[in-house]
């Protein structure tokens, strides 16, 4: 089993095979975040740039960490001090990487479908991580491994989606990676925060929040990107919290063995409730803990050898 | 191609019953080891190998030794020359690795390279107190300073010649071939 691209740019160019792949893999990466010394020799003078337009602790951070932990070198590059903020184009930003000879770039841009550009301009590996509104793709991955480590499948599934759909990138490659794999994929939020012909990608939209959530086996929740919002998407906090945010008395309506994910920024009080959050059902933290070893399985699969084959 | 059998299962068996017996004696011999023995069988064919020891060791001596697996593919010393970048199996050490009497089980003994991955694995866990290597095969033809302290045969091949080792656990019958 290989994959079939030098880049990972979405789910959407993955089949079932490259995602189970990248999933078994991590799955050996993770013993070696359990270890004293978490570090292995495996990427030893392989060279990964993290070029980050847009703000970001968790991805960023988890990256670096997954490149030191193979013994790659990892740099990181953020936009303010860097010649991006003199005017220089994103082309000629990367090409300028391109020719200090790195293996992988590493990238996150507000806009979406950036990274299918860059990946064309360079021979370095691209690897999405996040673009516009598009997708993120190693965050759907490393959800995907938190459900198969809970549930110990991946198909027939019930995954409620609630919240911000519409300017959620994580959304959009959950839905895809999910359908996929053969799980039910329900979405729930205001109506000016579901994309239109959400269907299509084979999203349910459920009618209320409390029908969505009815024996679930996954609620996803999303955070409320009001930096995207130029607009009045809802009309108050209070009102949101009251019709859209998970309390314990709605998680009742899920399965028992209900796992709670969010990818991160939580916005307390907006889209979710402290007692969820840091409650029982609560899996944020290993989803965190999960990001390094499936990213680790990502730069090992693409930053792997440029040999002929044998 | 000839395909020739250098070990049917009953010969399989009683080799890997002498290597017991070595590695029982030379534990109970080693003066002032009263500590850990554990047999760590290296991805794939080494594990089952290492679980069999484990049984006919303990049937020896009494004590069972502690068992791990080590996958050596993260510490390959080729990952720039393959184009497709092999798949990475798990690693189980369950036991502490600092002052244990520690024996690698493979099934082939060929370049040395396999091993060498092996040993720095190892290292990285702990400071084992005693690092040997039983082999089922021996095939020579060594490209580090790396010897077998058991193996349960030793084989004169060439480079071109093929060693298979085949374990009842995964490939359904004990056997040893040579190719070529």
């Amino acid at each position: 089993m290989t994959l079939r691209g030098k880049d990972l740019l979405g789910i959407e160019n993955l089949n079932a095979e490259e995602i189970e792949l990248f999933l078994t893999t991590a799955a050996s990466f993770k013993e070696v975040g359990a270890r004293t010394i978490k570090k292995v020799p495996t990427l030893r003078g392989r060279t990964i740039i993290n070029l980050f337009y847009e703000p970001s602790t968790r991805t960023r951070v988890s990256f670096e960490i997954a490149a030191k932990r193979l013994s790659a070198d990892a740099i990181n590059v953020s936009v303010a001090g860097s010649s991006v903020s003199k005017g220089e184009t994103l082309v000629d930003t990367v090409r300028n990487l391109q020719a200090m000879a790195p293996d992988v770039i590493v990238m996150r841009h507000h806009a979406s479908g950036a990274p299918h550009i860059v990946a064309k301009e360079v021979e370095a590996a691209v690897v999405n991580a996040g673009d516009g509104m598009h997708e993120h793709p190693t965050q759907a991955l490393l959800d995907a491994f938190t459900i198969l480590e809970a549930k110990q499948k991946l198909s027939e599934l019930k995954v409620v989606i609630v919240g911000d759909l519409l300017h959620s990138r994580v959304f959009r490659s959950n839905l895809q990676l999910l359908t996929k794999m053969g799980s039910r994929v329900v979405v729930s939020g205001p109506p000016t925060l579901i994309p239109p012909h959400i269907q299509e990608l084979g999203a349910e939209v459920a009618p209320t929040l409390e029908q969505a959530l009815v024996d679930a086996d996954v609620v996803m929740m999303l955070r409320v990107q009001t930096e995207r919002m130029a607009g009045a998407f809802f009309p108050s906090v209070r009102e949101y919290f009251r019709l859209y945010a998970l309390t314990l008395a709605r998680l009742e309506r899920a399965k028992p063995d209900v796992i709670l994910m969010h990818p991160g920024p939580l916005n307390r009080g907006l889209e979710i409730d402290s007692a969820v959050a840091d409650g029982p059902y609560s899996v944020i933290l290993e989803q965190v803990t999960n990001g390094v070893a499936v990213r680790m399985a990502v730069l090992y699969l693409l930053a792997g050898g440029h040999g002929e084959s044998t | 191609m000839t395909d020739k059998l250098v070990m049917d299962g009953a010969a399989f068996e009683a080799a890997l019953l002498r290597v017991a017996e070595e590695i029982a004696s030379q534990t109970s011999r080693a003066s002032g080891f009263a500590g850990r023995l554990a047999l760590v069988g290296i991805r794939t064919r080494g594990v089952p190998l290492s679980q069999r020891l484990a049984t006919l060791i303990e049937a020896s001596t009494g004590e069972r030794p502690a068992l791990g697996v080590l996958d050596i593919t993260l510490y390959r010393d080729d990952l720039t020359a393959v184009a497709e970048q092999p798949i990475v199996g798990r690693t189980d050490l369950p036991f502490p690795v600092d002052d244990t009497w520690i024996v690698l089980v493979d099934d082939v003994l060929y370049t040395g390279r396999t091993v060498r991955a092996a040993i720095t694995a190892l290292i990285d866990f702990g400071r084992p107190r005693k690092i040997e290597l039983l082999a089922m095969v021996d095939r020579g033809c060594r490209e580090l300073p790396i010897h077998a302290d058991y193996a349960g045969a030793t084989l004169e091949t060439t480079k071109t010649q093929t060693v298979h080792v085949h374990v009842a656990e995964q490939d359904g019958r004990d056997e040893v071939v040579l190719i070529g």
